[in-house]
């Protein structure tokens, strides 16, 4: 019983390993053509048909390309960096259930890694400590650009996190429990009972806190190409820039998992329906993630605190008082 | 299992607080220190605490560190800090108070045997929701003070900082900081 809940174990983590690097890869060919046909580009179109080879030719190039560490940089740390917004982006996966429980050969399957009671709040912690990435890569790096993300990526993380804990509160009092499996089941009853009804509030104000937690475009200052080059990654090359290239893309689908889970009924009851569409509904929200991108500008660092801190945090914090009262008579 | 566990993290966490103590690099300190926070949640974990764990993680490492994070942007973090050790008396009294306290916490379990908990674990209760049942039923006045305490720390921060905040050079115009740079320039 223990050695087969190891292999189990064992073989889920490799499972989801292989899936969402691999997902990773796949993200940036979507990113590429969903930008371009909204630019009225081809994109990617000459590397395999439609462009898809496209995934393994980047793959050969940042393995073999040169891994410099700069003369001035901090090695251990500058080397080590990368690895910590990978790893934790994978980590934060083990508390999401991906799909219902499913029966293979006669045996159950259920496809958590670990169905902690306080799952949410691991997920939280864990991509919390994902910035260490950001932050410790552009320190170590000894670059001035890398400094100002550096500065940017602290404030920016800091400040929405509160936001994605307060607008979480609100759920949370209602279901009762921090795990996902329970949220999955308290929204089990069809459409009408997902969470977003009843909690509209807190699933815009948690949305928009996603797109600041992965970094992506109207919170993309962190590393604004535009402005300071690649921010924390203008000093790296090869594997090291991609393993955070690969948990950028890794924490997109683990959030986009968890706004599904938490507000839009997750798989509902477990049918075969009901997981399809849960990768339907995650499908969407990462697409929306790429649409952002082609939509809007980046906003400048003194707007996003702004907007955190006098539109959004205020907002999550009425949206917990007024589920309070709701709930109390 | 969980002895090799437990032996596994007490060895990480010595060994990276260690390193916050012993290095001169202020970044090393910072990443040691930080590794340190999440590698003590494990003993959480381990002992069926998770919730304190969970907790363990969010607010050392990703808000208290970060706070020091904040602090390291106005040092150049890739030299060695020189430090000057002036008194060794204050050393070798910290580091003998350091010794004591292990004796004490080696030798603690020689009196404990019959130590009983004031607020046994409840069965078929959730983590979150018995730290919540001691938190506001025994514990409700200090976590009151706690929060009465924080809100004073808000609002000195806020007037503290916030002296200039209608001033935002962002949203100036190019004459009007040159107006007030030459205004500057004559005082």
């Amino acid at each position: 019983m223990e050695v087969a809940y190891i292999i189990e174990t064992l073989i889920k983590i490799v499972v989801i390993l292989l899936v969402f690097s691999a997902l990773a890869g796949f993200g940036t060919y979507f990113e590429r053509k969903i930008l371009a046909f909204m630019q009225r580009r081809l994109g990617p179109m000459h590397v395999g048909p439609f462009g898809l080879l496209q995934i393994a030719a980047d793959g050969i190039k940042l393995f073999t390309k040169e891994d410099i560490v700069p003369t001035n940089a901090v090695g251990p740390i500058f080397k080590i960096a990368p690895v910590i917004t990978a790893a934790t982006a994978f980590m934060a996966a083990a508390a999401i259930p991906f799909l219902p429980q499913f029966t293979i050969f006669g045996y159950t399957v259920h496809p958590i890694v670990a169905d902690v009671n306080i799952g949410i709040l691991y997920i939280l912690g864990v991509m919390a400590v994902g910035f260490y990435g950001p932050l410790l890569g552009s320190l170590a790096s000894s670059n001035k650009f890398a400094l100002i993300s550096a500065a940017r990526a602290a404030s920016v993380f800091i400040s929405y996190e509160v936001v994605t804990g307060l607008s979480l509160l609100a759920p949370l009092m209602m279901v009762g429990s921090f795990s996902l499996i329970d949220f999955n089941n308290y929204q089990a009853g069809g459409i009408g009972d997902w969470i977003i009804w009843s909690q509209p509030v807190a699933f815009v104000l948690f949305w928009i806190a996603a797109f600041a937690e992965t970094g992506r475009t109207p919170f993309h200052l962190v590393a604004n190409d535009h402005e300071i080059i690649d921010g924390f990654g203008t000093e790296y090359s090869g594997m090291r820039w991609g393993l955070f290239f690969i948990g950028e893309y890794a924490n997109m689908f683990f959030i986009s998992f968890v706004i599904v889970l938490l507000f839009l009924g997750g798989f509902g009851d477990g049918s075969v329906l009901g997981a399809l569409g849960f990768l339907l509904k995650m499908s969407f929200f990462f697409f929306f993630f790429l649409w952002t991108r082609a939509a809007w500008p980046d906003i400048r660092p003194d707007q996003l605190m702004w907007l955190c801190w006098k539109v959004l945090m205020p907002l999550a914090v009425i949206n917990v008082v007024v589920t309070g009262f709701v709930m109390m008579f | 299992m969980e002895a090799i566990a437990f032996y596994l993290f007490a060895v990480l966490t010595t060994v990276m607080f260690l390193i916050t103590v012993l290095t001169n690099h202020a970044l090393y300190a910072l990443s040691a220190l930080a590794a340190g926070m999440i590698f003590i949640s494990a003993f959480f974990f381990l002992l069926g605490a998770d919730f304190l764990g969970a907790i363990q993680i969010i607010v050392y490492t990703g808000a208290v560190m970060a706070l020091y994070a904040f602090g390291m942007m106005f040092f150049d973090t890739t030299r060695d800090v020189v430090e000057s050790r002036t008194s060794p008396q204050i050393i070798f009294g910290l580091s003998g108070l350091a010794a004591l306290t292990v004796v004490a916490m080696f030798t603690a379990p020689i009196i404990s045997e019959n130590i009983t908990a004031l607020y046994p674990a409840i069965d078929g209760v959730g983590n979150s929701q018995m730290v919540g049942m001691v938190l506001f039923t025994k514990f409700l006045i200090p976590f009151e003070v706690a929060a009465v305490m924080l809100l004073v720390a808000m609002i000195a921060g806020i007037v503290l900082a916030g002296k200039k905040m209608d001033h935002s050079l962002t949203l100036m115009k190019e004459e009007e900081i040159e107006r007030e740079t030459n205004e500057k320039a004559q005082v």
